[in-house]
């Protein structure tokens, strides 16, 4: 079927816009029952522990408590919270509550009860005696070290990812492709260095939050602030050992998730009150507790060898990836795969890869999924070292990407051998450059005042949904009037899925976009998806939407040949009225949609699932210009220049403010976003005082451009958008650095302090 | 103890505990739109005004509106959505959970600034974090919405 395009890639309000502005009640807590009880966890001060005593007596006395929980009193099965589908590559290590404790912020207990007050009053009488531990803090050591963060019998791994408890091992595994080795010995120029990235806090503005209560018929209804329904239904009955029939989950509006709620963080502990009770119950995190005890991005230290010819043709690329997966193993296994796997296909040229990785156990808080899954970190590392080798080539990053960048049409061995079919690359490049004058500025000017504006570049890749595994459904009916219902298993969090899939509904039945009603997800209604995750929304659930439109026009066009009297061949459909083109016959879709109402046995809806054998990666360009203080160190944003090829932009304003928000993101972590653990494995940015998030002083002007390239497997050409904007901020201000002081810093946050002393040990 | 304050327009009495934020009453009371994200005064989700100036909420405390005026998102549903739309014209309002917080500063800000300049007005709202947008489309809608009338 041609698609017109009508509506997809023009820049729609989102459907929901007007109820956020006006601060309508639309969120978790919002929506939460007045005599929910409040829940609250009571948490470990030890990175490592075992509870020898807790007693809950005087705290479950107390006024106003309802029920104190102890790991006495959960199932002893292990599960994961990682929002993947099953079987889960990441381990069933955890326990509702669990009698070791694994971190500073671990679970000890759970007390529900009638106020605030009342819990947090109530919670300091739970008696806990405890064993403590020497923990794991260094994740260097943690591979094989002596003491063990998941001794148990009962932990498991249900996918060969080389996980291995007696180890601390999450995940290990190797691929390449030629000798790295021989290729790199012969190489006239090797980069060898290692990076290291931190396990920054997706700080989406809204918490965690879940809210519980058993509906009419005794079920677990739960409504969660999620990215995945449906794997959270899966998860709770796993984790509360029910069946998965007896859950419910409904998704609210979300405020943001980036990642953050592709983990079942919160959602457990209200669960299992409300089992316990027959009550409803909510569980809202603090920040606090947001902070130190939730699903951030995965620390890694990357080793990479770039070696290259004279002329600067990138021979071969060896990475290591070290990953923290912190006390559990949600997205462990995953993760880790992105740090090479979308990091070293931007190389088309080279001639061997080798790509290895260990993922360990320590007694930090666990990490979990954050935008750009592990190839933001790969990414900061490769693109760093590529930048690092262009300086020792004395040659411009941007004419070594130029002469080494993947291309249309190329096979990437590091991608699992997929070939390329849309790929803009090198336009966004040259745009990039066009855009901040590269030429001009590279690589600084002095400003003559003690400062120098500077330049760095970055390219970035990631993919479209996860290829051979995720899977979305939609479902659309035509109603009265002739408007349509269309349901969506995939999680709108702000993004404006919602309304992006609808845009792509109404092109594909040619009506306006008014005449699509959405359905958030409820997975008593609506059909599975996997979730919002991976970004995979537009490609994936936007190409389900392709085809359950495609269905449901036949079956337009089928019923109108019954009430016509005619032969369906010889009708069409425009989207307002099925009618003969050679003929005089005609009736409109009013009509077909009120009269389906009235002696009817056949359903106008319309059910598509769709997956991809291919996850085609969007890529993108990234130009940071800064100002260095050469006395100080002090690195100020002045402009960043994007230009993304992410296929069709179905909506350009979502695409654009995707791409906005991603980078000021970066820039967070390239500048500002630190985590660090006292030598008691006590987390110190545990609060926005100490974790800084870019404020709108902090983050320049951020300008950015579309390359469209068309995606043949996507909707009306569409790849993803999601992740990939977050990836080049860092590699891109290190080079811009690195171009005004000399100084290669390879730890993020890129502080003044380390360029200062960079400066100095020169 | 018992105070008295006009809320959005309305006299209310409110019995409160002595050490209740502003916050947790206006929640109370069912102004929904106030929302919080860091319990820390960082990121400005919480913003209401009383008397007149923003105030952070969640770090306000109750007893001190005695005898005030607090007005919220949902005392100036008209002007939230004035300019609101412009935001949702960039796309700009994202997830929207900090849009109530931004939308009511942007109000005092007009209120207080006059033909502010693009520095002021980062200044200004400085204080109101948003981790969707990466501030650039909200400054557009901003802009627009000062500049409307084609001024």
């Amino acid at each position: 079927m041609e698609h017109k395009m009508r509506t997809v890639n023009t820049p729609v309000i989102k459907k929901d816009a007007k109820a956020l502005v006006t601060g309508k009640p639309v969120y978790t807590d919002d929506l939460a029952p007045k005599d929910s009880l409040i829940v609250k966890i009571l948490r470990s001060p030890h990175a490592h522990a075992l509870i020898k005593n807790i007693d809950t007596t005087r705290a479950e006395a107390a006024e106003g408590i309802v029920c104190v929980l102890t790991y006495k009193d959960v199932p002893n099965k292990r599960f994961t919270m990682a929002g993947q589908t099953y079987p889960e590559p990441s381990p069933y290590d955890r326990l509702i509550l669990d009698q070791r404790l694994r971190f500073v912020g671990d679970a000890v207990a759970i007390i529900a009860g009638e106020s605030e007050r009342a819990v947090e009053h109530a919670m300091r009488f739970i008696k806990v005696e405890y064993e403590v531990l020497e923990p794991v803090l260094d994740f260097h050591k943690a591979k094989d070290g002596d003491i063990l963060v998941h001794p148990e019998d009962n932990w498991k791994s249900l996918c060969p990812v080389g996980a291995d408890n007696k180890r601390n091992l999450c995940a290990s595994g190797i691929d390449e492709d030629g000798d790295v080795d021989e290729i790199i010995s012969g190489c006239d120029y090797v980069v060898e260095e290692v990076y290291h990235t931190k396990a920054n806090q997706q700080a989406m503005m809204e918490t965690f939050q879940a809210f519980t209560y058993l509906d009419s018929y005794g079920r677990l209804n739960v409504v969660a602030s999620t990215q995945i329904p449906f794997h959270t239904r899966r998860i709770l009955a796993h984790a509360l050992d029910i069946p998965k029939s007896q859950v419910r989950v409904i998704k609210p509006r979300i405020g943001g998730g980036f990642g953050a709620k592709q983990t079942v963080v919160a959602e457990v502990y209200a669960a299992i009150v409300t089992m316990k009770t027959g009550k409803p119950a909510k569980m809202i995190y603090t920040r606090y507790e947001s902070q130190i005890a939730s699903s951030p991005r995965h620390e890694m230290e990357i080793k990479v060898r770039i070696g290259a010819d004279k002329n600067g043709l990138i021979q071969a690329i060896d990475v290591y990836t070290l990953s923290n997966t912190g006390a559990f193993g949600e997205h462990g296994p995953t993760t880790v795969g992105l740090s090479g796997h979308k990091s070293i296909p931007l190389y088309g040229r080279a001639k061997a890869f080798r790509f290895a990785y260990d993922v360990v156990y320590t007694n930090h808080m666990s990490a979990g999924a954050y935008r750009g899954y592990g190839a933001t970190q790969g990414l900061f590392a490769v693109e760093s070292a590529v930048n690092e080798l262009a300086a020792k080539l004395h040659m411009d990053p941007v004419v070594l990407r130029e002469k080494n960048m993947v291309q249309e049409g190329d096979v990437m061995p590091a991608y699992y051998g997929e070939t390329l079919n849309s790929c803009a690359l090198d336009r966004c490049m040259a745009r990039a450059k066009e855009m901040i004058d590269w030429d001009k500025k590279f690589p600084y000017v002095d400003m003559g005042n003690g400062k120098v504006r500077s330049v760095g570049v970055a390219m970035a890749m990631q993919g479209s949904a996860i290829s051979n595994v995720d899977v979305a459904s939609v479902e659309i009916r035509l109603n009265d009037d002739g408007f349509y219902t269309l349901l969506i298993g995939a999680s709108d969090m702000g993004t404006g899925c919602d309304t992006t899939l609808s845009q792509v509904a109404a092109d594909c039945l040619e009506c306006d976009l008014d005449e699509i009603v959405v359905h958030g997800t409820d997975t008593d209604v609506s059909p599975y998806d996997s979730g919002s995750y991976a970004s995979s929304t537009m490609y994936l659930t936007g190409m389900a939407v392709v085809k359950a439109c495609e269905e449901i026009r036949g079956k337009i066009v089928k019923k109108a040949s019954e009430y016509l009297n005619c032969d369906k061949e010889t009708l069409e459909f425009d989207g307002k009225r099925v009618f003969q083109p050679e003929g005089d016959l005609e009736i409109s879709l009013k009509d077909i949609g009120n009269q389906i109402m009235c002696c009817n046995d056949d359903t106008i809806s319309a059910g598509a699932t769709h997956t991809s054998n291919v996850s085609p990666p969007p890529f993108m360009v990234g130009m940071a210009e800064i100002e260095l203080d050469k006395e100080t160190g002090t690195v100020e944003m002045v402009d960043y220049v994007a230009v993304v090829d992410c296929g069709t932009t179905v909506n350009p304003n979502l695409a654009r403010v995707q791409t906005e928000g991603g980078i000021a993101q970066g820039i967070g972590m390239a500048l500002y976003e630190e985590i660090s653990y006292t030598e008691k494995g006590q987390l110190r940015e545990n609060s926005f005082m100490q974790y800084k998030l870019p404020t709108r002083m902090d983050v320049g002007d951020i300008r950015v451009e579309f390359e469209s390239s068309y995606e043949p497997t996507g909707p009306f050409g569409a790849k993803s958008i999601g992740e990939i904007v977050i990836n080049t901020p860092s590699p891109a201000i290190a080079n811009a650095v690195a171009n005004a002081s000399g100084v290669y810093v390879r730890t993020l946050p890129i502080t003044a302090e380390k360029i200062y002393q960079g400066m100095k040990n020169k | 103890m018992e105070i008295g304050f006009i809320l959005n327009g309305k006299r209310i009495k409110s019995d409160i505990a002595d050490d209740a934020t502003l916050f947790s009453v206006l929640r109370d009371k069912g102004c929904y739109s106030v929302k919080c994200g860091c319990e820390t005064e960082n990121c400005g989700l919480c913003t209401v005004l009383v008397n007149g100036k923003s105030r952070l909420s969640c770090s306000f405390l109750a007893a001190r509106v005695d005898n005030c005026e607090v007005v919220t998102l949902e005392g100036v549903q008209k002007e939230a959505e004035e300019f609101g739309m412009y935001l949702a014209g960039e796309g700009a309002e994202q997830c929207g959970f900090c849009s109530p917080g931004l939308i009511m500063n942007v109000l005092a800000m007009e209120q207080e600034l006059e033909s502010p300049d693009e520095e002021s007005i980062k200044e200004y709202l400085s204080g109101n974090l948003c981790r969707c947008s990466g501030y650039v489309s909200q400054l557009r809608a901003i802009n627009k919405y000062l500049n409307r009338g084609g001024v």
